[in-house]
Formats: C-alpha cells, structure tokens, sequence
C-alpha cells in the first residue's frame, strides 16, 4: 500500500520536471556526433572514392545485408562498380565501419530514414556516396598502401624506400 | 610405424616423413611456408620451427625446422614450447617488417596463406616502425597478376615453376633482402601450367588475373566440386560463382587424377559459361515469334518425335546422362556418336582394347609411381596437360628414388636430392610427329610419321616377346632405337605406355598394346593409356554407338527424319560439303547446347543447355573413371537446364539423376558403378546437407534486394545432397561432394591438408570416382601382327595431320580472352627439305587442295618434322576441318 502510494506521488513530481521529449519533427533531435545512424561512403581528400571495394565491411555486417562488386579503373584503382545496402535489414551496429580498412563506409549522426515502402530502403552507391570525408579526414588508403593505383608510384609512399634495382647485387 | 612424442602425448605416425608433415597429419595447427606437399621441404622460411629433446631427461631442447627433421622412433618434441612458439612469432614479425598494407585491395585476402599464418602465430601489431622495401611489377601475360611487394622469399614459386613445370622464363633475380621473383623482362609467362603460381605462392603476389576482372573474395563464391570439361584426362576442378557468374576455377585435388595442379586452358577457360554466346531461350524458328515458352517447345517436339523416323547424335563433351536420355529417347537403334568415322574407329579400337582387361588402363598417379614410360604418337604436352605434367614427375620421382637409394636420404629433402641427382633422369621415350617440350627430358626422342612410329612400336614389341615377328634387317635407322628403348622398358619394374588418337592412326594404338602386353607378359607392372580428344569421348565410345556417317547413310534412305543434336558442332567433326549434305538430308533439326555455332544455326528447334557449371551429370575420362560433376549454381534463368533434363521432360521421363543412374546401369552394363559414383541425393550428415556456400557468404539480403527487397527463397536441389545456402553441415563431407576447402584457421587452400589422410595423400574416405574399365584377373591376350608399311614420302602430295594447342584447339576454352589471345595464328607446317623444294619460305602462303577445293595458309617450316608431312592447327576457329590423315596436294600461291 506505501509503495502504492510513493509511486503515485513520484509520478505526480514528474510533472514539475524538464520534459524529456521533444515535438519532432519540428523540433530537431540533438546527437552526438559519433551516433551511429544513416550509413555513408564517403571520398578522400583528393575527392577520389575512397570504398577499394574489399568486401569486410560485406562479410563483417551480422544481417548480411551489404552487397557490392569490386571493379577496376585504367591504373588499377579498386572502387565499387555497384553498393548496395538494405536498409531494411540494417541494425546499425556500425561494424561495417569497424571492419573498413579505408574509412569508407560511416554510420553518421542521422536517422531520418524512413520510408512507406520497403523497397524504398534499399540504397545504391548513388544514395551512399557523399562529397566529403566524414568522420575522419586526411586519410587517404592508397598513400599508405604497397600497390600502385594511380594514387602515389612505388616507393614514394610514406615510409617506402625506392623499389630495388634488381640488377644490382650491392648490400 | 614408429611412435613420436609431441607435447608429452604419444602418436603413432607413418616412418619416412618429416615433422611437419607427421604434425600435420595428426591434425595440429603448425605454420609453414615453403614446404609443399608436392614439392617436398627445402627449410627455406624458418615458419616451422618445433623444439626438439635430445632425450626424456632433458629440458632445454634445441629448435630445428620440423620439415627438415625426419620421423624416429621414441623422438620427443614441443610444438607449444614457449621458445618455439615466439620464434615462429618473430618469423612472422621479421617477414612482415617489409609487407605492404595491402590486404583490402589484394586478391589473396580471405584465401591467403599468409593471412592464416600470421594469425596462427599471434602476431597482430606492427612494432617495426622503419621503411619498407619495394618492387616493381611485371606484366606477366592475361592469366597472372604480378604485386611483388607482397613477397615473402619462400622460393615456392620458382621451384614449382622450374622443377615441377620445367618453365624456365620466371626466375630468382638480385640478391639478399632484395631478391625478386620473376621474369628477366616483361611478358608472357611461357608455361602453360603458369596457373598455378595463384594457388602455389602463399602470399598475393601471383594472382588469377581472370578472377581480378570480376573480382570476389572465397566466401563470397557458392562453389561445387566439379570435373573440367577441357580435355580426356578429366581433372577435378571447384568452380565458384557469384552474381550468376563463373568467377574462378581452382584445383580440386584428386591424388588419382590431376593431385595439386591444373593446366591454364582448365584453370582459364571457364569464360564460356559467361559468355554473351550463351544460348538462353528455347526457340523454334521459321514461327512468327521464334522464342518459345517451355510448353510450346515440349509440345511440339513431344509432336515431331512421336511418329518415330527420328534419330539422335550424341557428343563427346556432353554428359553420360545426356547421351543416355538421347538414347532412350530416340532408341537405341537410333542413336550416333557425334564423332567422325575415323575418330569412331580409333576410339573402338581403344575401347575394345581397354575392355578386354587384358591391361590395366592407367590412371594419372600410376603414371606417376611408373618408372620407365613410352610415349607413342600421342602429343600429350598439348592433348592432356596434366598428364604431360605427370610424365615429368614421374621422370624425375624415378631418378630422386635411385638417388635416394644409394645414399640414406629421405626423399622429401628436395634440395638435397635435387642437388644428388643432378642431370640425371627417369626413363622417357617420346616418339611423336612433331617435336614436344617433354624431349627435353627425354632419354629417347623420336620425329617420324605416324606409320613409322607404329612400326617402331611394333619392333619394341618384338624385341621384348621373341613370337613376335622382329622387322627386317634392311630397316631404317629410325628403328635402330628400337632395341634400346626395348631394353629400357624392360629393366623396370613399372613400366607405362601412353598413347593416343590425334595422330589417326590405328597402327600407333595396336603398336602400344603389343608393347603393354609383352611387357604384361614378361611379368611387369605395366599399364597403359590412351588419350582422347574430349571430356566424355570415353563416355560416348563406351555407348558403341555408330559414327556420324553411318547417320549420314540413314538419312539418305530415310527422308524427313527428325535429328536431335545434343552438344555437338556437327560443322566441327565434318568437313564443311559433308556437313552441308547432312542438313540438306535431315527433316527437322533439334541442337541442344551450351554455345551458338554453325550447328545451331541451322537447327530449326533450338534449346538451350547447361554447361559444366548450371548441371549436374558426369563425364568418363580417358582412364574409364566416371566422375560426377555437380551444379554450381542455378540460373535466374529456367530455360538453362541440362541436355538430359531437356530430353527426359520430352520424353515424360524423370529428372531424378538417382534414378536415371540406376537406368543406365540397367541399359548399359558398360556403365555399372555410376551410381556409385557420388552419394545419392538424399544423403544427409546429422540431418545436414552440405553447403556450397562458406558460413560467412556475405550480401545474403543484399544481393537481390534491388529486384526484390524480399529474399528469395532459396533453390532446391533434388539431384544432389548439397544445398545452395550458407546453412548445412560444417565438418568434412565425403570426397565426392567437397565444395571447397575450408578449416577453422585456414582459410586458404592449404585448409586441403585437413581433407587428407595424410598431406599429399588420398582424400579421407577414398578419392572420388568409379573406374569401369578394370584389368581382368588372369588377362588373355593375343597380338596384333598386321604391321603397317614403312612411310615414304609421295611427290606433290603430303600426309596432313593435326597439330593440337593447348591453348587454342579447345572449342569452348577458346570464349576465355586470354586463351584466345595466346593462341596461334592458322599455319602449314612443312619440313625443310619439302619447303626449299617448293621455293617457299617462312610466311609464304600455301594452298592446301581438298576434294576440289582450296585453302590458303601462311607457311611454317619445321625444322624436326618428316619429309612428306603437313601440318596444320586443328580445332582453331578460324580453321576448317580438313580429313586429317589423307593425303593432300600443296602448291605455292
Ligand atoms: S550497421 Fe551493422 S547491420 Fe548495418 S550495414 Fe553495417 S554491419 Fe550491417
Ligand atoms: S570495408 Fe570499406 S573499403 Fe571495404 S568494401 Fe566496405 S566500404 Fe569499401
Ligand atoms: S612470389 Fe610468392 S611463392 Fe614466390 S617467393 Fe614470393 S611469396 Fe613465395
Ligand atoms: S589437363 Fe585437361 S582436364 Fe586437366 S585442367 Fe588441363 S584441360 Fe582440364
Ligand atoms: S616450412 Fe619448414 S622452413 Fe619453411
């Protein structure tokens, strides 16, 4: 009967309380800039895709729900030639970006994303892909990789010595 | 079989193997590199170490390299040692200090190698905080991408290269850390086994170029264990597939058959499959809308095949099954092989020959363990790969085994053996009309016309049994060999013969049976082999079925009758005017097949089937092994089903292959065990079927979801106790039904070692396959004796032979780029002498007369060719069939 009671009166203390919901959508909801909502491909600082189309993030996502093609350009640049992601299976777990080699694919601070068809909520690259470099900027995967795609020759990446000259037997 | 010591727990393990292999077979997880199974160990990557104890008392131990030491009895080692476990650590380390940060955009990731063992060892961060070593690549021809940086020394490549492919254009270059593995220029690898360089380099510096072009990582594939459709010896194959594409092909290990490698024009010649010349919708032409619905079409033809005046031709590259369901469809009375005459008559005469069980017909791995062969008129550096790479290990298996002998030295120390045994080899003959790699390693070597081959076969033969007669004295100097290649074959233990058909001659094959006999008789192990031209030309000859001609005749008695086709380009088995008669002959024309040509041109009821990888069946390779393959995946597309589907729904049979198994056996006792072959399709493991897809297959809700964001429901498979999810039974099912080779920790091929008994040995639970051409136990025999006339040249006429290409000759392998790019250009070749005569020289065009008609080729002179023979490509697209075997006139345009 006294629990009764004490519950009821702190019910009735909530009403002199700060309200913690908010009239959306007019009034906009405030997240933390690493909440893990809509999912971006974003691109590096020379503006080039950065997604070198390796399949983790596909293979990490526990839903299955990333599909893509690897393709190719003249230098031997990996991008995607399609990237799908079925936003109606998604959890945003966000360990797509975990599994991201490249800082590609980001879960960024938006959740405005529904829809009244589910097929609507399957997104290609187009519907992925932004204009910026998201969450962490300067990163540029090629710079920092063995193979030449175009990005920096063999050897002038950071921490390379020039390619061997093969025909010499110098030390 | 001497007990070892591992981690204080006994195990009994094979004598005459090292460590590593003993560690590995008893299923522990111990890293390696450059050791091989195939290859044997040099102690090159420092990867294996264990530590060893001197004795029960001591304590300290010493590391050494597990797959330099060899088995003793009573000998304890540490495989968790502390010492050990951080040396192999370090390796790692040291290995890695110079890797790239590669892996997301190299092709090995996910089936690496090096993946798995960086893992296994713990390694996980990089320490080394100085500069990396760099390379630059080379552009190593269509089928092999080249990323040197990612290099890790284990010399796996050049040994695989050099000492089991006998390549000599990739090498070891430079010195110290900055040695380099490649070509001395750019250009196109010259080995046609340079394939296996993707499967052989643990790391991503050699990689399937084919596979790059359309790139997708192992777990993506749905895979099935499959057999290649591009020769007789019918080497077992994983296709693996995504997006309704054949994407890669990798060697599926059979220690019968092809063990660890493939040749390229298997490995690459898969495109056909995805090609845009794919037939994809039944049509019956001459309507007002050609493209019909299933209904329509079994109607019809359910209609056109009812009033019986019908025949059906049956082919060499479709399966067992699909020439069956011809058979019953059609009857039996009324079913051809889709083979000329001449290839009809050879082919009986092997089929006769092997049935009689008078000799054991040799399978690759006997080859192998034989140590004396004869190679008779057949090319098999460019007819059957595999098997040419089989002669070379035997060669020098047989060579390593004396060296091995004088010296106590095991036999997988393969440097040390190498080094022992130097120049010296096994015992090869190779007696062919044109010159063929394997002379290299050829003790005798022999350039000569089929007729004179033959003969010389006969006279080994005769030197060997002294009934036969011996040839006469005033011979020429060719047969002067004879007795040296007699005396060979008779002083080993193990002695194998291989022959074959392309050089259309019957001699060569009787002559080769003699050979195999006297050698049977004197008590030897002998075993013999013929090589056919396609996958399932063992399969069709088996049916006895009459050649194509005696169709032909048929339809000149009969008119209007209906033709079924099932797989087979009638305008590629005939010359171009028979071929012609042919059509003008038939009433309607039915073709079935996986490709358009000039055949489905002109059929008037048009039906698409399955390759190798939508279908299910099986094909019987030149041993007489029925190997099952089995459907990679389905197509979106539901008019792409097997021949045999296609023909048991027009005939209302039924589209179980179980039962259509158990049919042919009844039909045709020649076939006994097919069903046997593979487990049946309802077979289960705990309930399970087994899955063609890896556990961790991505893009399940994705792939399809633009179509449908529902999943679709997955396919059934009724013909196979496989699935086409990632769901099912986990361990190791049994060899037949393998998809692909995957175990926790291993992610690459090498995952193979935990499918075998023992690493290099048979598949656990026994190799796939079911042999029906067996030797009987007390083998009768008698000799052939009609030996054929000496060649001698004719003036202005040649005798025109086949040349065969690997890469080029193939029919379907020729819709791969790269195998069409590396292909020849049609040529006649003619010896020297014949070319000065002419006053032509290299280039020149020759015109080749046929039966009225005339065709132009540029000149090739072949310096080691007879005199009064002609050569020219067959199978090439751009070439015409010409009766090869007749004799011909050639001028100079
Ligand atoms: S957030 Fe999670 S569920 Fe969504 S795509 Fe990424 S991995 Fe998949
Ligand atoms: S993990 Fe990153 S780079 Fe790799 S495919 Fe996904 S988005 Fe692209
Ligand atoms: S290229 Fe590959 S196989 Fe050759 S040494 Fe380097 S890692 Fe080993
Ligand atoms: S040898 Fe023949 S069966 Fe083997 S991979 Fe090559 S073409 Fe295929
Ligand atoms: S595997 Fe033993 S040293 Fe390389």
């Amino acid at each position: 009967m006294l629990s009764h009671i004490r519950t009821m009166w702190l019910v009735f203390l909530h009403l002199f309380r700060k309200k913690a919901t908010i009239e959306y959508p007019e009034e906009k909801v405030k997240l933390h800039p690493r909440y893990k909502g809509r999912i971006v491909l974003t691109r590096d600082p020379d503006g080039g895709e950065r997604c070198v189309g390796c399949y983790l993030c596909a293979v990490a996502c526990p839903v299955d729900c990333i599909a893509l093609q690897a393709t190719e350009d003249e230098q031997g640049r990996r991008y995607p030639e399609f990237f799908r992601i079925n936003f109606s299976r998604c959890i945003f777990c966000g360990y797509c970006e975990e599994a991201c080699p490249t800082y590609a694919i980001q879960l960024i601070p938006d959740f405005e994303m529904a829809e009244y068809r589910r097929q609507d909520l399957v997104f290609e690259k187009e519907d992925l892909l932004i204009n910026s470099q998201g969450k962490y900027p300067g990163y540029n995967y090629y710079k920092v990789a063995g193979m030449d795609a175009g990005v920096k020759a063999k050897g002038t990446g950071k921490n390379e010595d020039p390619p061997v000259d093969i025909h010499s037997l110098l030390p | 079989m001497p007990t070892i010591r591992i981690d204080d727990k006994d195990y009994e393990v094979r004598d005459g193997k090292n460590l590593l292999e003993s560690c590995l077979a008893l299923g522990f997880d111990l890293p390696y590199f450059c050791w091989h199974p195939a290859m044997g160990s040099v102690g090159a990557c420092r990867q294996c170490a264990v530590k060893v104890f001197k004795d029960e008392q001591d304590t300290r131990g010493r590391l050494v390299m597990s797959c330099m030491e060899p088995v003793k009895e009573g000998l304890r080692l540490s495989i968790v040692d502390p010492a050990a476990k951080a040396f192999r650590e370090q390796v790692i380390e040291w290995l890695m200090t110079n890797h790239p940060h590669d892996c997301p955009v190299c092709d090995e990731g996910g089936s690496c190698h090096l993946q798995d063992m960086t893992v296994m060892t713990g390694h996980d961060y990089r320490r080394y905080q100085y500069r990396k070593r760099t390379y630059q690549n080379q552009y190593l021809g269509p089928f092999i991408h080249h990323e040197m940086n990612r290099c890790i020394q284990c010399y796996r490549c050049v040994r695989f290269y050099r000492d089991i492919a006998g390549g000599e254009d990739l090498n070891v270059y430079a010195a110290h850390d900055h040695i380099y593995f490649g070509r001395e220029k750019e250009g196109v690898l010259q080995s046609p086994f340079s394939g296996n360089l993707a499967e052989i380099c643990p790391t991503g510096v050699f990689t399937d170029k084919t596979l790059k072009a359309h790139y997708t990582r192992k777990w993506d594939l749905t895979n099935a264990g499959s057999v290649c459709p591009h020769c007789s010896l019918g080497c077992n194959i994983f296709a693996g597939e995504r997006y309704g594409e054949i994407r890669c092909i990798t060697n599926r290990f059979n220690s019968e058959v092809n063990g660890y490698f493939l040749c390229d024009k298997g490995r690459f010649g898969y495109e056909f499959v995805n090609s845009e010349n794919r037939i994809r919708q039944p049509l019956i032409r001459g309507r007002l809308v050609d493209a019909v619905s299933e209904d329509q079409l079994l109607e019809y033809l359910r209609h056109l095949t009812g009033n019986g005046n019908i025949i059906g031709i049956g082919s060499p590259r479709a399966s067992v099954e699909t020439n069956f369901s011809l058979m019953q469809l059609v009857g039996i009375d009324n079913f051809y092989q889709g083979v000329n005459e001449d290839t009809a008559f050879l082919q009986k005469r092997v089929t006769d020959i092997l049935e009689s069980g008078t000799l054991r017909s040799n399978s690759l791995r006997d080859i192998e363990s034989s140590d004396a062969i004869l190679v008779l008129g057949e090319d098999i550096w460019n007819t059957a790969p595999i098997m040419a790479l089989t002669v070379r290990q035997s060669v020098m298996k047989t060579a390593f085994s004396q060296t091995v002998q004088q010296i106590s030295l095991p036999s997988w120390n393969d440097i040390a053996v190498r080094e022992l045994t130097q120049e010296a080899r096994g015992y090869l003959a190779n007696a062919g009309t044109s010159g063929s790699p394997l002379d290299k390693l050829a003790t005798h070597h022999v350039q000569a016309a089929p007729d004179d081959i033959a003969r010389m076969g006969y006279a080994i033969a005769a030197h060997l049994d002294p009934s036969l007669p011996p040839l006469s004295k005033q011979e020429n100097e060719l047969t002067a060999r004879t007795g040296e290649i007699a005396l060979a074959l008779s002083l080993a233990r193990k002695p194998a013969i291989i022959s074959g058909i392309s050089a259309c001659n019957e001699a060569i094959l009787k002559a080769a049976y003699n050979i195999a006999w006297a050698l049977k008789r004197m008590g030897k192990e002998v075993g013999i082999s013929y090589v056919l031209p396609e996958c399932n030309s063992m399969g069709l000859a088996l049916t006895k079925a009459p050649s194509f001609e005696k169709a032909l005749g048929r339809l000149e008695r009969n008119t209007g009758t209906t033709v079924i086709v099932a797989e087979q380009d009638i305008y590629r088995c005939l010359p171009e005017e028979q071929a012609e008669m042919f059509f003008s002959k038939c009433g309607k024309i039915v073709v079935l097949d996986v490709l358009h040509n000039r055949t489905t041109e002109r059929a008037h009821v048009l039906i698409p089937s399955a390759s190798f990888a939508e279908g299910d069946g099986s094909f019987v390779n030149n041993e007489g092994r029925i190997q099952r393959f089995y459907k990679v995946y389905a197509p979106e597309n539901n008019n792409v089903i097997e021949g045999w589907k296609w023909l048991e729904r027009i005939g209302g049979g039924n589209e179980r292959i179980d039962q259509l198994h158990t049919m042919i056996e009844k039909g045709l006792s020649q076939f006994a065990g097919i069903s046997t072959e593979a487990p049946a399709a309802g077979f289960r493991i705990h309930g399970e079927a087994v899955p063609r897809e890896p556990h961790r297959y991505s893009g399940r809700t994705a792939m399809w979801a633009h179509l449908q964001v529902s999943e679709p429901k997955p396919h059934q498979d009724n013909n196979a106790p496989l699935s086409f999810t990632m769901e099912g039974y986990k361990g190791i099912p049994p060899a037949a039904i393998i998809p692909f080779y995957w175990a926790p920790g291993w992610n690459s091929v090498q995952a193979l070692n935990k499918y075998q008994e023992i690493p290099g040995g048979k598949l656990t639970g026994g190799n796939p396959g079911v042999r029906v051409l067996n030797e009987s136990a007390e083998p009768r025999g008698d000799f052939f004796t009609d030996m054929p006339e000496a060649f001698s040249a004719r003036r202005g006429r040649w005798l025109l032979l086949p040349a065969y290409h690997l890469l080029g000759s193939g029919e379907m392998s020729m819709e791969s780029r790269g195998i069409a790019e590396l292909s020849p250009e049609p040529y006649l070749a003619l010896s020297m002498q014949d070319a000065v005569a002419m006053n032509a020289t290299t280039g020149s065009t020759m015109v080749v007369q046929i039966m009225g008609k005339a065709y132009s080729l540029p000149l090739k002179i072949a310096e080691t060719l007879t005199d009064g023979l002609a050569v020219v490509p067959a199978g090439l697209p751009a070439m015409p069939v010409l009766p090869f075997g007749s004799w011909v006139e050639i001028v100079k345009k």
